[in-house]
């Protein structure tokens, strides 16, 4: 038996209900007057109750260094570790040697979310994001491309540390 | 003549009124009580508080697609919906909902008609709403439907009997059918019939949870094994008619259980409201004190519903017929008994003296059929075998 189930005895000669509808009456009667679980949410996001953990993944974000540029260097670990295969990266490299990406996308429809990108990133520059409100007019509006990486703000997501399991 | 045409007129159109905006509001109420028992908020976003919603709801009823099944009868698919309507709409009619109300040109008994056969109309029109269900259940052509309509007339049929005779406690004791009788004689003697008559209104409050199809009876919807009974097959309008009648029936329900056991219209613990002459301010207080008394009865329906799983079928067919009908002839037998011991050999009238000793002898009773009801003699659940 799992633990913490609750095994009830059933009766085993016939019983009466009568005592179990007025408890059952006073049970929710007393719910009538108890404070409400209810998040009303577009104006109530988070409550002292619950808050969207920071290890949520949600679409991503691409970090940008001091100059506004993506840090991106074009290595190419995030699109080869990708399970769902939804980023699209052609590098580039500027006349002094350094790689870039020409085109950096990811299909927000393919993508599973699972974090890869971020964790095998040298650079920390792709991070999925604590964020989940996504809709769109049009399917293709799912497409990120590198300048709406850049710009989205929502925080990015701390993922799960083998070193630090508990998250403290 | 025409004072009495036009009065009946406006009581008509304003009783209608009410009860329409009563049971839009009743929807509303449901699912907010429903939602506050489960911890929930419910529907608060259109209008302050969700007042609005009623109206939100019928406006989508009315522009929905009107369904038709394709091997339905359609005449008489069409024509439950009207016929379950209306006689839930005509049974309000008799009960008064307050004092009467002087105008310049006579005074007027604020109950739309005041028949003296009174609550027999009630019983007797109340009984034609079974018909709509069941028509529904058999023009739809489908087999749900069918089932719930059956379970309805099986179950509306068997109930009516104890509702019936819980009522003949009342006519013993008043020894009138007219409503408005009903409600004098509880005046004067200064006590409501809830204390002589306790176990009638218990057995009326069952019986009037299973004629108006609710929880823990409403086994002609059943929406767990039936989809939703009777009304499966239908859709906009038409459903909402059923649904307005369902509620309606529980308007009338309370309304005629703070009738006939609580006195009315009656102000408790004052006079002042049914001696003297009749004052517009009179009106008013009286109305708001039936109002109250049926809003009490209709939470209490709402209340029993969210807590009450339901019945199995011969469970419910075995409280009706195996419990509630022996019992009211049983208790209809002591009742008169004692009346006439009372009112023939000891002399006494209708007072307060009578009213406490005959509660005396229902409460008796009623510890009675509690300890043994708590004994588990009477209603019992399916049993498991223990295993080892």
């Amino acid at each position: 038996m799992a633990i913490g189930v609750k095994v009830m005895k059933r009766p085993t000669r016939q019983t009466s209900y009568l005592r179990a509808t007025l408890k059952g009456m006073a049970l929710t009667f007393s719910h009538l007057l108890r404070p409400k679980v209810t998040m009303q949410y577009p104006e109530e996001k988070s409550s002292k109750d619950w808050t969207l953990s920071s290890r949520w993944r949600g679409t991503h974000r691409m970090l940008t260094d001091e100059q506004g540029r993506a840090k991106c260097v074009a290595c190419g670990l995030c699109p080869q570790i990708c399970p769902a295969n939804c980023i699209k990266l052609v590098p580039g490299e500027d006349e002094e040697g350094h790689r870039y990406p020409l085109i950096y996308e990811i299909d927000e429809f393919r993508c599973i979310f699972c974090g890869y990108c971020q964790e095998v990133c040298p650079e920390e520059a792709i991070h999925v994001g604590v964020h989940y409100e996504n809709s769109e007019y049009s399917r293709d509006r799912f497409v990120y491309d590198l300048e709406r990486l850049c710009a989205q703000t929502h925080p990015v997501s701390t993922l799960w540390d083998p070193s630090d399991p508990r998250g403290e | 003549m025409t004072f009495f045409l036009v009065a009946s007129a406006i009581k008509v159109f304003i009783v209608f009124n009410l009860i329409m905006v009563g049971v839009a509001l009743l929807t509303l109420l449901e699912r907010r009580v429903c939602a506050w028992m489960q911890d929930r908020l419910g529907p608060n976003r259109v209008g302050p508080q969700g007042l609005l919603q009623p109206a939100a709801d019928g406006l989508k009823n009315f522009l929905k697609e009107e369904t038709s099944p394709a091997m339905a009868d359609k005449t008489l698919f069409t024509l439950a919906p009207i016929v379950s309507f209306v006689p839930a709409l005509l049974t309000f009619a008799v009960i008064p909902f307050a004092s009467p109300l002087p105008t310049r040109w006579g005074t007027v008994d604020m109950v739309v008609a005041d028949l003296p056969i009174g609550f027999l109309y009630i019983l007797a029109i109340s009984s034609l709403g079974v018909y709509g269900i069941v028509l529904a259940g058999w023009a739809s052509n489908n087999k749900y439907a069918l089932l719930g309509g059956l379970r309805a007339s099986a179950q509306m049929i068997s109930y009516e009997i104890a509702l019936g005779m819980s009522t003949v406690a009342v006519l013993l004791l008043a020894g009138n059918v007219t409503l408005t009788r009903v409600i004098a004689q509880q005046q004067h003697a200064h006590a409501w019939f809830i204390i002589p008559l306790t176990l009638a209104f218990v057995i009326f409050f069952i019986s009037a949870l299973a004629e108006t199809n609710r929880l823990p009876f409403d086994l002609p919807e059943a929406e767990g094994e039936l989809i939703a009974g009777y009304h499966t097959e239908y859709s906009a309008m038409k459903f909402s008619m059923f649904y307005i009648a369902e509620y309606s029936n529980m308007v009338t329900a309370s309304a005629l259980m703070a009738t006939l056991f609580f006195g009315g219209w009656d102000v408790p613990f004052t006079r002042w409201d049914s001696t003297g002459d009749p004052t517009p301010i009179k009106t008013l207080v009286t109305f708001i004190s039936f109002g109250l008394k049926t809003f009490v009865f209709l939470f209490t329906f709402i209340w029993v519903r969210w807590t009450l799983p339901r019945f199995r079928y011969d469970q419910l067919m075995a409280l009706g017929w195996k419990v509630l009908l022996p019992l009211t002839l049983f208790y209809i037998t002591i009742l008169a008994v004692a009346i006439w011991f009372f009112r023939s050999q000891l002399g006494w009238d209708y007072g307060p003296g009578m009213a406490w000793a005959l509660g005396g002898i229902n409460v008796a009773l009623l510890v009675a059929l509690v300890w043994w009801l708590d004994r588990g003699r009477i209603v019992s659940g399916s049993v498991a075998q223990e295993t080892a």
